[in-house]
Formats: structure tokens, sequence, C-alpha cells
């Protein structure tokens, strides 16, 4: 029992176990929803670390940005705030795989989010090693009542998450050089999993990787290429002054390994602590060692490597593309293979990295665990790798401890409305085996879902949790009627085939038209586009970029979109027809065995989840359609 | 579930009587609509009065198919209370396939296992009792649909298919890494590339549809050669199967030289059976030529028979020939059950995997067996439940086309300068179509083809 002393014991609504990117979003959306919150950090000085690649966004990534933001999130802003590069990826493909890209300045970004959290009200910052998670059995089941610190000092809740990153139970290593630390040398959390285990959570071990940090003074960059910035900056979050945004930036460098790189990691190999069977947990296919690279792209006489600025306060330069951990002395030959860095100082080794996190499966879509009422999870913990991935479940699995607590629906996105409803669909629903990261092949309605159109998407949704304030709900309304509006006028107008289309037409290398036509018809032309057609058009309203935007997109890629609105429609029917929960699966005799154990295990929310689950056949989903219509029926009756 | 307009043949697959290809959904009197014609001009169904009978004639483009008689019925009073439409058509297997590939290309999907009783069990017309029996049929129908499609598709049909479906997914997985990691990857001069491809794939496929197994097969009968040692009643069996003495039948080795061809109609189907001389190793010239041409007709037969004598012992002959068997649709025919055997069926099913029979040719016993048997080898789709009468048969030929049309839209992508990541929809809809003919599910696929062909990250 807990010691009645008042040095010994806090109240508190919710505790957030981490201050990393996961902790920092579900902090912050706790406390702002009026959540007395207490946030718990190894370091007050790691608050939102990067302690590996020196960017935030990228493809799929970016996305994940923009959808946080419109949610209410905090990475959009923060990143705005603190980049010293920013690029637009993809710009030449289609608008559904546009994604930006920024470069951070690492200590700033971590210093800009620490601000917020120190200047939100109702949050506390503690730095202690959460040690403890502590439950009572209620007639519903287990449910969470706080956690303890390693000083068996208690902290009483009502709800619980546990964002704990790369901490839990981490080491390490650098060839036969072992440490148990955290990232950066931070210490490890020692405690905690053996409390998750006693509590019946089932807890998986990853492994993921860095590479070395550079002295910048000893890169020979004219053997490189320079990597700029885009001229026009985008911002990330649909607050930011695009104006605010534009300023001078850094670049980033290129270069090749080579084969004598590639033979130095060969004669290696047995020294890398994975090929030598040291390290236990499963790393990242999407992010492999250059180790790994070579073994298993053996045909590629080169693989690129970005260097990139740690920040301006710093001369580190981080070597994107060749994590590795081998031992020190290989390292230090290994990179001076490469052209520009012959003679590289190394500030900091390159190291892989163990540590506990839990399946997946064991959650809710909205993060809460199914068997421990009011304790949720958020970030690499979960299973996921990437900073934006880590942001947006904090943030999810913040908003939902918080709707429990004020007694509201938790905030689920399905995979037609988000990269984050995708991303947490699939942990929940297919779990992980190695460090998931997002990608856009896993969306499969990403025509729908741009990086363009996130606050249409969400800017509601964060409204209705309470992190959108009144105005910028309304500038979205506003905006979406601006789009319909225009939509439908540029279908309407027509353009003669007269001498002076004709022209304006050329101009831009499109062929006359012989008939008229809609300007609709024009912009689908791949040559052209709304903006473009300015001229031909007299009558056009003046509206914002964002509006004229949307208009382009929507016309021009009109065919695919409703295509896939279509799909979006069949895929909702099975989404809506809702499961109860917990239920016995064994009552349906119909359904084959794999699939009834499967059913049992994971407890799915709608026929929809379910239809997902492996082992789970379309006749196992009909029979549960029908089941379920029967079960409804006699419970009506 | 989907509300999208289904169809299936309502009726059994025999050559007699009538038959009745059933349309359900919303769109069903639009889906007839294409495809009906009546003899008054401009008539119009969709415009017509629910449950009415009107007389004309289906077509499938300019073809004239089946004189027929169209019952209409508009939800909710039909068996689905959705709108719904029946086609009664003269029976012949071939007609019925036919109306039916036109209505699935009118706009219809082929039903699923038990579709339209779902239906109409969730549009409340059948009452729960019901339900459970429903649940059965989709149960049972699944998996027989699955063991059937495996047992057709253990040959080169899936191997192809999967050799095509590998081809797509690659592309599929090279545009996504370059979608994610646009720094490591370029698409430059890709367009072109895989416009070649798929055009590839395109023509592969459509060579698939022509040779299409159902068509043939329906049309024209089944290639079949009856193969055994001499004097282990081949002729016997033919026979038997016709009904009447047709060969001679003699009891000294050897005596049918030539390949006789017989058709003989089995409950729906048509068999082109070939009578031929037995396999037996042999050094007489003669015969040797008629042993050389039966070896000749079964490598392109679509049925084999084999007979062994189960009154003879089992040497390395039959050995030799049950391993040149593994991988063709045949049958195994234990003869001879009249007399006292040396082999039984478990030594036989030892040493094979194909379905293996025992009969008496002289007797007429066991050859019913052997007639459901080739009936559920070739027929495989068509349980004769209430309501949904299919062929597997059509659903892969549905698939191929479907994907044929999901790679022309590709095509039509790279032509009009979409960007690539637009390729992904169509390319991933052909992939799950093709997918289906071989009872693969999508799955991981695509991730997994990323990682292991293309070095991604940081």
């Amino acid at each position: 029992m807990v010691e009645q002393n008042n040095f010994k014991e806090e109240f508190y609504d919710v505790a957030v176990v981490g201050a990393g990117h996961a902790g920092c979003e579900a902090a912050l959306a706790c406390a702002r929803l009026g959540l007395e919150t207490i946030i718990f950090t190894v370091s007050v000085d790691s608050i939102a670390m990067m302690p590996c690649n020196p960017n935030i966004g990228g493809s799929s990534k970016g996305h994940l940005v923009r959808e946080i933001d419109a949610l209410g999130g905090e990475m959009g802003k923060n990143i705005d705030k603190t980049f010293i590069q920013s690029k637009m990826l993809n710009k030449s493909k289609g608008p559904a795989v546009h994604s930006l890209r920024a470069q951070a300045d690492k200590s700033d970004y971590s210093m800009a989010m620490r601000q917020t959290l120190q200047s939100t009200d109702h949050l506390t910052i503690r730095q202690a090693e959460v040690s403890e998670i502590v439950t009572e059995d209620t007639e519903e089941g287990m449910k969470i009542c706080g956690v303890k610190t390693v000083s068996e000092f208690m902290y009483h809740t009502k709800a619980v998450v546990l964002c704990t990153g790369t901490y839990l139970g981490a080491r390490c290593l650098t060839g036969e050089m072992i440490t148990y630390t955290g990232p950066n040398g931070l210490s490890a959390a020692t405690h905690l999993t053996s409390s998750l285990k006693e509590h019946g959570i089932e807890m998986y071990r990853f492994k993921t990787g860095t590479p070395a940090r550079i002295d910048g003074r000893s890169i020979d960059y004219s053997k490189m290429e320079e990597q700029f910035g885009d001229e026009r900056v985008v911002p990330f979050s649909f607050t930011t002054d695009p104006e605010s945004v534009q300023k001078e930036q850094v670049s980033c460098w290129l270069t090749y390994t080579n084969e004598k790189t590639h033979e130095i990691i060969r004669n290696n190999l047995d020294r890398s602590p994975i090929y030598a069977g040291i390290i236990e947990g499963t790393g990242p296919r999407y992010c492999p060692s250059i180790e790994d690279k070579v073994v298993k792209f053996a045909d590629r006489d080169r693989h690129q490597i970005f260097i990139e600025p740690e920040g301006i306060h710093t001369n580190e330069m981080y070597v994107g593309g060749m994590s590795s951990s081998l031992p020190e002395d290989v390292q230090h030959e290994m990179y001076r293979t490469l052209p520009g860095l012959e003679h590289c100082v190394i500030v900091r080794n390159a190291y892989a990295i163990e540590y506990d996190c839990i399946n997946p499966m064991q959650l809710k879509p909205s993060l809460e665990f199914k068997k421990i009422s009011g304790l949720f999870a958020g970030g690499q913990f979960n299973g996921s790798s990437g900073y934006e991935e880590a942001a947006c479940q904090g943030l999810v699995a913040g908003i939902n401890a918080a709707m429990k607590l004020k007694g509201r629906e938790p905030l689920v996105m399905d995979r037609s409305e988000s990269y984050i409803g995708v991303l947490i669909d699939d942990l929940v629903t297919k779990g992980t085996r190695e460090p998931y990261r997002m990608m856009t092949s896993r969306a499969e309605y990403r025509l729908l879902l741009r990086q363009d159109n996130a606050d249409l998407r969400l800017t509601k949704k964060g409204y209705e949790v309470g992190l959108i304030p009144q105005d910028r709900y309304d500038w979205v309304c506003k905006k979406e009627k601006m789009i319909a509006a225009e939509v439908e006028r540029v279908k309407e107008v027509k353009v003669g085939a007269r001498e002076s289309v004709s022209k304006v037409l050329q101009k831009y290398g499109s062929i006359p038209l012989n008939t008229g036509a809609s300007l609709a018809d024009l912009i689908r032309r791949p040559e052209l586009d709304y903006d473009k057609l300015a001229e031909l058009d007299p009558d056009r309203p003046e509206l914002p970029f964002e509006v004229r935007e949307q208009v382009n997109i929507f016309i021009k890629y009109d065919g695919y979109i409703s295509r896939q609105m279509k799909q979006v429609e069949q895929f909702k029917k099975l989404e809506k027809k809702k499961l109860p929960v917990p239920f016995d699966y064994d009552n349906v005799s119909n359904l084959r065995t794999e699939a009834r154990q499967k059913l049992n295990e994971l407890q799915p929310e709608s026929i929809g989840q379910a239809s997902r689950i492996s082992g789970v056949s379309p006749a196992d989903v009909s029979v549960l359609l029908i089941y379920l219509e029967t079960y409804y029926h006699n419970q009506n009756a | 579930m989907k509300k999208d307009t289904i169809c299936a043949i309502a009726t059994a697959l025999s050559p007699s009587g009538i038959g009745i290809i059933r349309i359900s959904g919303e769109n069903a009197f639009s889906v007839a609509d294409k495809i009906y014609r009546s003899p008054k001009e401009g008539k119009r169904l969709s415009n017509c009065d629910t449950h009415t009978i009107h007389y004309g004639y289906i077509y499938d483009g300019d073809e004239r198919i089946d004189e027929v008689m169209v019952l209409l019925m508009r939800g909710p009073h039909s068996y689905t209370a959705e709108d719904s439409v029946e086609i009664d058509c003269h029976g012949g297997v071939f007609v019925m396939q036919k109306i039916l590939e036109a209505v699935i290309k009118a706009g219809a999907r082929l039903a699923e296992p038990g579709e339209f009783t779902k239906r109409a069990f969730l549009n409340g017309r059948i009452d729960l009792s019901q339900a459970e029996s429903v649940m059965d049929i989709i149960d049972s129908q699944n998996q027989f649909a699955l063991k059937s499609s495996m047992d057709q598709l253990s040959g080169r049909l899936s191997d192809k298919i999967n050799e095509l479906r590998n081809i797509i997914l690659h592309e599929m997985a090279f545009i996504e890494s370059a979608l994610d990691d646009p720094e490591h990857f370029s698409l430059e001069d890709y367009p072109e590339q895989l416009a070649n491809k798929i055009k590839n794939v395109i023509a592969n496929l459509e060579t698939l549809l022509s040779t299409a197994d159902n068509g043939r097969v329906l049309k024209e009968g089944i290639n079949t050669v009856i193969l055994g040692k001499p004097n282990v009643g081949k002729s016997s069996l033919l026979n038997a199967l016709l009904g009447y003495e047709r060969a001679i039948v003699t009891d000294i080795a050897g005596t049918t030289r030539d390949v006789l061809s017989e058709q003989i109609h089995l409950n729906g189907l048509t068999l082109n059976v070939m009578d031929t001389a037995g396999i037996r190793k042999t050094d007489d010239v003669v015969e040797k030529i008629g042993v050389d041409k039966a070896m000749q007709e079964a490598d392109g037969a679509d049925l084999i028979i084999y007979v062994v004598d189960s009154s003879d012992e089992i040497d390395s002959d039959v050995k030799e020939l049950l391993s040149y068997l593994v991988d063709k649709k045949a049958i195994v025919l234990l003869n001879k059950s009249d007399l006292s055997g040396k082999v039984t069926m478990e030594e036989i099913r030892e040493m094979t995997n194909l379905p293996v029979l025992s009969i008496s040719a002289k007797e007429n016993t066991g050859i019913d067996e052997l007639e459901k048997l080739v009936h559920s080898m070739f027929m495989s789709g068509d349980i004769t439940y209430n309501d949904q009468v299919y062929v597997t048969n059509v659903r892969h030929k549905a698939s191929l086309q479907e994907a044929v049309n999901s790679l022309n839209l590709v095509l039509r992508s790279i032509e009009n300068q979409m960007p690539e990541d637009f390729y992904s929809v169509d390319l991933m809809n052909a992939y799950e179509e093709l997918g289906m003919i071989i009872g693969a599910s999508v799955g991981d696929d695509l991730v997994e083809e990323i990682f292991s062909k293309f070095c991604m990250g940081k």
C-alpha cells in the first residue's frame, strides 16, 4: 500500500512517461484540454531530443506532421520555428506524394519544444525514472491508478500514457563494446519493463541504429554535391505565416560509398554485433545499417550518402545512409573511404540500440490497452520508428486519455481519413515484427490523403476534440465553401476556339481548341493548370493560393479521385459495422478455427477491422456479417 | 456488405431445358438494358413495369446470343428485395456462359457463393432460422471453391499467373520505392519502360483469355485420352461410357492399334474420347506407332483416364506412367473389380495423389462415380444450391478481363503524362484481380517486395 506521506505522493489527472516526440504531444494535448498533467523524463535537457536524423518530415512522414498540425498538435509549429533547410520532395510527381521535409537545428528544436511545455498551463515537468505502473482490480477489469518512480514516490492519476521510446532496457552497441544506456549516453529505464510484464503485457525487443557524427571542419565539401533547400519554403503548420519561414538556409551534401568501403565492411562483418549474433532485437528493413546494405544488395557498387548539418550551434555533421554497429576502428577506416571524408574526424560513434517495446496488438484503436483501462501508449514503445510516427501516436494517445477522463468518445480515424489512421490501424490490427515506418504505399487511399488537404480532412476533428480554436475552424469551413464554389464555376465557364485563346494555349505548348471547351477540360491537360488559365477567365474571383491549389487538384485528378472515393464508400460500409467488445467468437460456430482464435485474441471493433486481421478470410467476414445481423436483431427483439 | 449489382447462373448447368441467369442490385435493370433487345424498337426494360415478362434477344455487342424471356422484379418485391432481373434462356451450357459473360461485361459482378441468399437475409427477406443454413452454404462453398481452384491450378496456368503478378508487383515496388525515397531512386524515362512491360503483360493475359479453358471445354468438349496397358479394358470402358458396343473388344492384347474418337455427353459436359493402343514398351512396329500416338495425344489432352487391371501385378510400366501423370489432370481407374484383384485401391493410392476409382467396365459398376468425378473436375463451381450456380472458370475469365482493363488504364495514364503515383491504383487492381484467380490475397506483398528488392533508407 501507498505510504500516507505528503512528500511521497502527489495527485494528477494524467501522467505521461517520457518526453520525446510522442510524450510531448501527449502531455500538451492533455494539459491544453484542461487536465492536470505531469510529464516524466530521465533528463529535462533531453525533451524532444532528436537522437538520430536531423530532419522532420519526408515522404509520408511529412503527411503525418501536417495531420498532427490539423488536429492541434505541436510538431509542425515547432519545426517551422527551428528549421535550417526545407524541401518539398516529389514535386514532379502527383500531389498525393508531395512531401515536405525540413532539416532541423536539433538543439533549437529541443529547446523550443521545452519552452512550449514550460509555458503551458496545467503541465508539470518532472525529471525522474518511472519504475512501476500501479493498477487496481475492479469489476470491469484492471484499471490504472498511477505510477511510481524509482524513489518510491507515488503519483496517483486517472490515466497514464506510456511513451518510453528507446529507453526501456536499452543497450547500445558499437562492435564489441556494449553500454547499458539509452541514446546519446542518457540513462536507460531499467525497471519499468518488469512491472509491465507483471501486468501481463507482452513485450518485444527491437533494434535500431544511427550513423556517426563528424566534425564539419574535417570534411572536404569540394568533393561532394551540394544539396540546396527550396527557393520558396512552404511551412508545415497551417497556422504559420508563409512569409515568416523565408530565410537563409544551410546546405546538405551528397557523396557515395565505393568498392573500398564495401570491402572494409565485408572484411569486418564478423565483428558486427548483428552478424556475430550479439544483437537479439529485430531491426528495421527500411533503414538498414550500411553493413546490411552491403550484404543484402551485394550487386550495388555504391550507395548514396547524405552529409547533413546537425544545427547551426554545432559543427557536427550527420552521415545519412551509414548507420552502423561496427567497431570504432572499423568505423574510422570505413568513413574515410568516402570522397570528402578522407580526413574526417568522428565526434560521436555510430551505434545500434536495442530496447523493449510492446506488441501493439494489445491496444485498441484509441491506443488504450485492451486489458488495462486508462493505460495508453504511444510512439516507439508501440513498435514504430521515427519522430513523426511517434508524435502522431502521442497526440492520439494523449487526446484519448483526455476523452476518457471527460467521458467522451475516443478519437479514432480510419484508413480513409488519415495516414495516422493507417498507421494506428496497421499497428493494432496487424502488429509489427520490426520498427514500423510510415510509407505512402501503406495508405491505400492516398490520392485523398494528401499533405495539402490535411487541414480540410482533420481540422474539424481537432476542433471537436477541443485543440483547434474557433477562428481556425471557421477558416477551414470558409475555405471548403470557396473551393466547392470555384470548382463548380470552373466546370461551367466555357472557352471558345478563338484566336486569342489559341495564343494563350500555344504559349504553354498546348494544342489549340477546335470547338469550345470548359475551363475544367483545359485544366486537365497535363501542360496546363488552374493558374495558367487566368488570362482566359476574366470573371475569376480573387482567391488565396491554398484555395486555388485545391481547385486545381480537384479538377485535374477528378477521375482518379472519384474512383478512389467510390472505393472508400465500400470500405466505410464494413467499417461502420461495429462488433460487440468483448465478444466470445466461440459462439459463432461457422468461423474457421484460425479465424475464431484470432478474433478472440484481437477483439476487433468493426467488421472492417476484422477483415484486415491475417487469418480471417472473406468467407469468415460473410459469416460475421450474418451473425452480427442476427445478434443485433435478437438484442432488439 | 457490397450493394453493387451481382449476377449468376441460377439453374443447374445441364444441356437440357431452360437456364436462368439472375441479376440483382441497384443497376440490375440498366445492366439488362445493355444486352437486351426487343423486337419492338426502343423498348427499355428500365421503363417497364415491375413483375412483367418480356420477349427478346440477348446480344453481346452485335452478336446475338440467344432468344430469351426476361422477368422484371423491382425491389423490395423480389427474392433479394433489390431490383432483380431473370433471363430465361435456352439451357445450353455454352449459351448460359455466354449470357453470363455478357452480363458481367455490362457492369454486373459475378456473385460470391451464397450472395443472393445473403442479400435476401440482410434485406430482411428470409427469417432468422434460415440464417444458419446460409452460413453453412457460404462455409462449404468457400472450402469447395478453394479446393477446386487449387486442384485446377496446380499446373501451368497458376505458374503463368504468378509470373505475371510478380512482374506487376516488382514495378509497383519500384514506383513506391521511388516515391518513398526520391533521393535514391529516379523515375526518369521510367514511364516508357513501364509501358512496354505492361503491354507485354497485357499480351500474355490476352493469350490466356483466348485459350481460357471454359469456352473451349464447354463448346468443343473435353479432349479425353484413355491410357492403359493392352487388354486392361480401355475399350470396354469406352463402351460402357457410350452405353453401347462401339469398339471391338477382344482378349488378344494389342488389337486397338489406331486412335478411336467418340463424343460422349456426360451430365452437361462433352467428352471427346480417344481410345488408344495399350501403353506397353514394345518392339512391334505397328503397335509402336499406336503407342507413340497415344502418348502424343495424352500430352495434349484435357483429361487422361488411366486404366489399371486389378487382376494383374503392378510392374515398372505402371509406376512409370503414374509418375508421368503427376502434373496432369488425370484419373486412375482400377478395372475388372469383378475379378478377384491382385492390386487394391490402397496400393495405388500410395503411389499417386491422383483420384483413384474402382470399376468394372464389363459389369457397368463404378461408372456413376466416374461420371461424378469428371463432372466435379471440370465443373467444380456448379454447386446446385438454390440460387448460385457458377463456374469457377467464368470467375477466372472475369478476373483476367478485369486485370487487362486495369492495365489498359495504366497505359492511358502513361499516355496522358499522369505522374507515376497514379499508376499504382490500377496496377494494384490488376494485381488483386490476378490474385483472385490463384486464391492469393495481397496482404503485405508490396511492402515485402520493396524491402527485399530495393535498398531503402537513411
